[in-house]
């Protein structure tokens, strides 16, 4: 695997649009043509080259390739954006669509990440070892496709609408979550290891989320079914578990009515 | 002699009331008494007359002071920001017409600017939830004559928008309503006892920010399905009953406001809102409504979704239009420091967006038209007073129910004013020759 480092040498005085930073746009390049790639500052197109200093070639293909990227990136918004395979390492903080629309590959974040991370992630691995925002996993704007597919761990906290609308893939926050966690889901699976705030699953109508801390409120749409001993990410724990959301309409498979699951831990 | 200018439209809420009646002066020139208008619209009007009007623009000096300038100037001055800039942000929009609204488009193109209306800070969330699972709406009309079932969620129309509850909601006697108020069940739910609550017959008084429990805990007792003993703040058997009264209706309508597209829950509130309209239609016919603020803000909606796709929140830096609020949406762009200009126009952020945005705007080159003295135009570099649009012009707006209705011009406007229109074709054209576009 060959390895492309990015500095960011000029901070732009806006925000950059960076979609071209994932190793299937660098794949098969080599560092002068990796700084010809185009990036956007506002209504201006210019080069990556500009901002940031390139060194070292890309692999064949982007499964060949790891790109890292380094210094301050707080400003750039589509880091990975539809990455299918390869490797990208953030070793700050960044801004906006993390790994957004990727495929594959392995993404990770040692900093924080903003808003619509993931979004409508369809495969693949993300790390975000800072804190996550908001609309983690979830669709994009009017879709009712959220993430599908791949692994997402935040080990801080995430903000609100993580994983809306999410169809599959598997979501682990060490920390806590804001409100309306999984709203609209219709599949995937979502452990929180910190407390969860209000909203948690509404309108769900497949799918299942585990909190292992507190939940604000209940959505009054989840119905209490008893308690069951789970082996949830390594732990053992009797969980008190809800149906729901049983205001959203539902969906049959092989003749059973479906309903999503909650697992509160006590 | 003075005469009397019937069936004017009124320019301040989305109820759109079009049954004005203006008296003038012989010569045209002076505004003297208005009818029929509730108090705020009375207002709007009889402010076209103010003696201290600004009438020319202004431009802010380095020593703090306005200097007047001319159309022409100020024209010049918007057009090179504009030109200049790499991210400006076009943002307002809900106090004009849609052909300035259009031609606003034009320049958000040439220039390619982030444009927004005030949705943004308003119903933008209930357009995210008309995009996720669409909106069963019908006409004011259709309430007025049909409507026995009136909800109330989240707003207050006893002051904000005064006349639609005696045109359209409660108190016109319509054709299948004929006994009017006492034809009709009204049902309101605010966490304050407002105005518009004290006449309920059933006001559920909700613990602030858990709208989306209790539209929830409405669609589950709707199915009959098991409740918890109380939520949010409200008892289960109440909220069954309140479900029955909804069902038992022969036409319902939800109308909604701030108090959900803008407390916690957001644009889910208004979701789960048009859910609960969708399941009661399995019951009988119920329709929802957005109580829409600025008596031009749909018209905005409906222009920008008609020239760019989408209803507010665009985003035409890349040459092409892209809409994520959260990302493309003024007060994020602004917080975040994401643009470099600002123009506003038909609109007051200075007053409505939070301190924190607005010290931004003060920051950056800015343009604010706006007939009158506002908080923007007190940050921004250039204040450019404009005719008073449905009173000193006419033009097209659009009703809180989507139904456009023409603007009517009353008065003349103080000699040598244009309208927002006319000033923004003079900003168009200075464009194209700085950009060199066709």
């Amino acid at each position: 695997m060959e390895t492309v480092t990015i500095t960011m040498k000029n901070p732009p005085a806006l925000y950059l649009e960076a979609d071209n930073v994932s190793p299937d746009a660098f794949a098969g390049k080599t560092e002068a043509q990796i700084a010809e790639l185009s990036v956007h500052e506002g209504n201006t197109t210019t080069t990556l080259g500009k901002y940031f200093e390139v060194s070292g070639n890309a692999g064949a293909t982007a499964a060949d390739t790891k790109i890292i990227v380094k210094g301050d990136v707080k400003k750039v918004k589509y880091l990975g954006f539809k990455m299918s395979a390869g490797e990208l390492v953030i070793e700050g903080s960044t801004d906006l669509y993390v790994g957004a629309w990727m495929t594959g590959g392995k993404l990770l974040a040692k900093g924080n990440v903003e808003g619509f991370a993931a979004t409508a992630m369809k495969g693949g691995e993300l790390i975000i070892e800072g804190n996550a925002g908001n609309y983690l996993g979830a669709a994009y704007r009017g879709d009712w496709r959220g993430m599908s597919g791949g692994k997402i761990l935040v080990k801080g906290n995430a903000g609100s609408d993580v994983g809306m609308y999410m169809t599959g893939g598997e979501m682990v926050i060490n920390g806590n979550v804001d409100v309306h966690l999984m709203t609209h889901a219709e599949g995937g699976k979502t452990i929180v290891k910190g407390n969860a705030s209000s909203k948690v699953g509404g309108q769900m109508v497949d799918g299942t989320i585990y909190i292992f801390g507190s939940i604000d409120t209940m959505m009054p749409g989840f119905k209490p079914k008893g308690e069951v001993e789970l082996e949830v990410d390594g732990v053992k724990a009797t969980f008190a578990h809800y149906i729901g959301d049983m205001g959203e309409r539902h969906k049959k498979r092989k003749g059973a009515i479906v309903y999503a699951n909650l697992y509160k831990k006590i | 002699m003075t005469k009397t200018v019937t069936d004017v439209i009124c320019p301040f809420c989305g109820t759109l009331c079009d049954d004005l009646e203006v008296v003038v002066s012989d010569d045209g020139k002076q505004l003297l008494e208005v009818y029929n208008a509730c108090v705020i619209g009375t207002e709007k009007f009889l402010h076209s007359q103010a003696k201290d009007r600004v009438t020319r623009p202004r431009l802010r000096q380095a020593d703090g002071t306005w200097k007047e300038i001319s159309y022409d100037e100020a024209a010049d001055y918007t057009a090179q920001m504009l030109a200049k800039a790499k991210k400006p942000l076009m943002y307002g929009w809900s106090s004009t017409n849609c052909e300035a609204q259009s031609v606003g488009n034009e320049i958000a193109e040439i220039s390619r600017a982030c444009c927004d209306n005030t949705a943004a800070v308003c119903h933008g969330t209930t357009l995210i939830a008309v995009q996720d699972i669409g909106l069963p709406t019908c006409t004011l009309g259709e309430v007025k004559n049909r409507a026995d079932r009136v909800i109330f969620w989240g707003c207050n129309p006893a002051h904000a928008h005064p006349r639609h509850m005696s045109r359209y909601s409660i108190f016109p006697r319509g054709f299948f309503t004929g006994k009017g108020q006492m034809s009709r069940k009204l049902i309101v739910i605010d966490p304050r006892v407002t105005d518009t609550a004290k006449m309920a017959d059933v006001h559920l008084q909700i613990e602030q920010g858990k709208d989306y429990e209790l539209l929830n805990a409405l669609r589950v007792a709707l199915k009959g399905e098991w409740l918890p003993d109380v939520v949010a703040g409200i008892p289960k058997e109440k909220i069954r009953e309140a479900a029955d009264m909804m069902k038992s209706g022969r036409f319902g309508i939800i109308f909604f406001g701030m108090g959900v597209t803008q407390s916690i829950g957001k644009n889910h509130n208004i979701d789960e809102a048009i859910a609960v309209t969708k399941d009661l239609n399995e019951y009988t016919k119920f329709s929802i409504m957005p109580m829409r603020g600025h008596y031009n803000v749909t018209g905005s909606g409906e222009v920008f979704a008609w020239q760019f796709g989408f209803p507010y929140s665009v985003d035409l830096t890349r040459g092409f239009a892209r809409y994520n609020p959260g990302d493309t949406s003024s007060i994020d762009l602004l917080n975040r420091g994401e643009v470099d200009a600002m123009f506003t126009i038909g609109s007051d952020p200075g007053a409505h967006f939070p301190i924190s945005a607005v010290k931004h705007i003060a920051n950056v080159p800015s343009v604010c038209i706006d007939p009158h003295l506002t908080p923007t135009s007190g940050v921004s570099k250039l204040h450019v007073p404009v005719a008073f649009n449905g009173v000193e012009t006419g033009g097209n707006c659009y009703r809180m129910d989507n139904v456009p209705i023409d603007c009517r011009k009353v008065v003349e406007p103080p000699a040598g004013m244009l309208t927002d229109e006319q000033f923004l074709v003079m900003v168009r054209d200075r464009l194209k020759k700085l950009k060199g576009a066709a």
